[in-house]
């Protein structure tokens, strides 16, 4: 019998330690090694309105960027937080209606209104779900999940809120190209702050609750507190999401409370890679224009989507991110054992 | 030992549907003690600390905390007062590295106030202060161990780990649940004075253990529980002579080897 065995070795590359710390500022070749794929990314972003070939495609480009920071909010709760959210409607949902009506009651223009919706939004979702919190499991979930479906029903139901017609007459941006911008902006803020937050002091407590939330309440910390704020981050990307949707859209409507808000990120986050943050939005720039493409083939589209999905979940279940970072900071070699 | 106790658990009572865990157990812990809670499996040890220390709600009775009531206060309230506990099965934050585990019991507001074990009321830089705690606590400062992420740690450094958690929270009292069991006879060696040390520093301490000649060694008081009730509370030699404990508890082999030990 052969008793020679290999095994595969993956070690870091050479340059992913050189670069760390200060010494990445000794040479070029390190300080692009770090800042290239960043660069890649936040140019590729600002460029994509400007390459795209018509006005339907660069609306594609708005919605992607209002589906990235649903996919971005996700992840962070889920990956960061340990929380798994259903709630991307119910963002949208309340984001989309807080701006439609601060701009068709009080006439007060999309600039001032969306930023107010975010916030006052972030704070109605983080206090709807505030008696979920302090639960473990798939509490979360069920909350999130049901909040988007009531709040549809009732609208529908008491005939509140333009009803189903929904509310109409919205003033849009004031141009594309404002509107474009501002979606892509977001997108990076958050991700990058979002990056940002999970490695300081703060984030650690968030990812701690994630790890281990009995230790963290026996370190004197209240958990539901932290939860907290991390819902307010991430319901508040949710309803700046839908406040600029609502925008785009000039309308709001009970569709905004439609679940493709809430399993769309998802699926984004599973084949961008999850715990990433920036796999998400790649998620986003796939799947979105994916559906797109094939909305000439009707419900059949269904079908197409489900199969990639599918075989992201069965071939590449980590996402195309963590493949990739690997693939970018570690090499492999075989090594007899 | 100052004749005033710094935590009165008055007639704890735990009922879990029809079996009661805790049966009006009553107890005192003074400061500067090290109190050794044995008792066999089953007997309400660690449901004891999850009362005491607001993991699960008493079904009745009291706990006063230097003479503050604390019995229904949520957990993290009773750890800010300086009531911290070790977990049986340890508790640390896998992914992040050992030093990064104290980051978060530092960044609570309790530690932000006491600056941390040893800190004179101010807070440092937390990485720094919290690889100080690792250091004094049996990390190897110039090792790769502090920066070691939890998961690849062994046994001995997670119990270790446990407590500097708790330290670093500046404690008053430390209720330690068997941070001896599965440890090897040297780790437990250097364990023992660690423990001594803690309580030269003045932290009272409470100690649920099975090992019970390293625990006699350095317990000034026992108290056993037998069915959630407390069947003796007394020095070492008292409890060792006890014919109660020895029916309920040692076999009576063990305790002439712990007897000849101590």
């Amino acid at each position: 019998m052969n008793t020679e065995a290999r095994r595969k070795e993956r070690l870091d590359r050479g340059i992913k330690v050189r670069s760390e710390g200060i010494y990445a500022l000794m040479s070029w070749r390190e300080l692009s090694y770090l800042t290239l794929p960043r660069l890649v990314l936040i140019i590729g972003l600002l460029l994509l309105p400007l390459v795209m070939p018509s006005m339907y495609w660069q609306r594609v480009i708005s919605i992607v960027c209002i589906y990235a920071l649903l996919a971005i909010s996700f992840d962070f709760l889920a990956h960061f937080l340990g929380l798994v959210s259903l709630g991307g409607a119910f963002f949208i949902g309340v984001g989309g209606y807080m701006t439609a009506i601060m701009n068709t009651s009080f006439g007060w223009p999309p600039l001032l209104t969306v930023p107010m919706a975010t916030v006052i939004g972030a704070a109605i979702c983080t206090f709807l779900l505030l008696p979920c919190l302090p639960l473990r499991g798939v509490y979360f979930a069920i909350v999130t999940l049901m909040y988007p479906l009531a709040l549809m029903r009732i609208i529908e139901a008491l005939n509140i809120l333009g009803g189903t017609d929904g509310i109409m007459g919205i003033d849009s941006f004031a141009n594309q190209w404002i509107e474009q911008y501002l979606v892509i902006l977001m997108v990076l803020f958050f991700l990058f702050g979002l990056r940002r937050l999970v490695n300081l002091d703060l984030g650690l407590v968030m990812r701690a609750v994630k790890d281990n939330d009995q230790a963290v309440r026996a370190s004197g910390m209240s958990i539901t507190f932290y939860k907290a704020v991390a819902v307010f981050i991430a319901s508040g990307m949710g309803c700046l999401a839908g406040a600029c949707l609502v925008h785009i859209y000039m309308w709001a409507g009970i569709s905004l409370f439609a679940l493709d808000f809430s399993i769309l990120p998802i699926a984004a986050t599973v084949i961008g890679g999850g715990g990433t943050l920036v796999g998400p939005v790649l998620g986003c720039l796939i799947l979105v224009p994916i559906s797109e493409l094939l909305r000439d083939l009707g419900t059949l589209r269904i079908v197409f989507y489900s199969l990639i999905l599918m075989a992201f979940i069965v071939f590449r279940s980590e996402g195309i991110m963590v493949y990739g970072q690997r693939k970018y900071h570690q090499f492999q070699r075989w090594v007899k054992v | 030992m100052s004749d005033k106790p710094i935590l009165e658990v008055q007639e704890a009572t735990k009922a879990f549907g029809g079996i009661h865990a805790l049966n009006r157990v009553s107890f005192d812990v003074f400061p500067g003690d090290i109190l050794g809670i044995i008792g066999p499996n089953g007997s309400g040890k660690t449901t004891l600390i999850n009362c005491i220390t607001g993991f699960i709600k008493m079904t009745s009775g009291q706990v006063f905390f230097q003479g503050r009531k604390v019995s229904g206060m949520p957990a993290h309230k009773i750890a800010d007062m300086g009531i911290t506990r070790t977990f049986q099965i340890m508790r640390p934050y896998y992914s992040l590295p050992a030093y990064k585990n104290l980051v978060i019991p530092l960044f609570s507001p309790r530690a932000r106030r006491t600056g941390g074990w040893r800190g004179g009321g101010k807070l440092g830089d937390r990485d720094t202060v919290g690889i100080d705690i690792l250091e004094e606590i049996g990390f190897e400062r110039d090792s790769f161990v502090p920066y070691k992420v939890a998961s690849s740690l062994p046994t001995g450094y997670l119990k270790r780990l446990e407590l500097a958690r708790c330290l670093a929270l500046k404690p008053e009292i430390i209720l330690c649940d068997e941070v001896f069991s599965g440890l090897s006879m040297s780790e437990i060696a250097s364990m023992v004075p660690l423990i001594e040390r803690l309580q030269m520093d003045g932290i009272t301490l409470v100690m649920i253990e099975h090992r019970l000649r390293e625990l006699f060694r350095v317990a000034n008081r026992v108290m056993v529980l037998n069915f959630g009730k407390k069947l003796v509370e007394g020095t070492p030699e008292e409890v060792m002579a006890d014919e109660k404990v020895k029916e309920a508890y040692f076999g009576s082999e063990e305790v002439e080897e712990v007897m000849t030990y101590a």
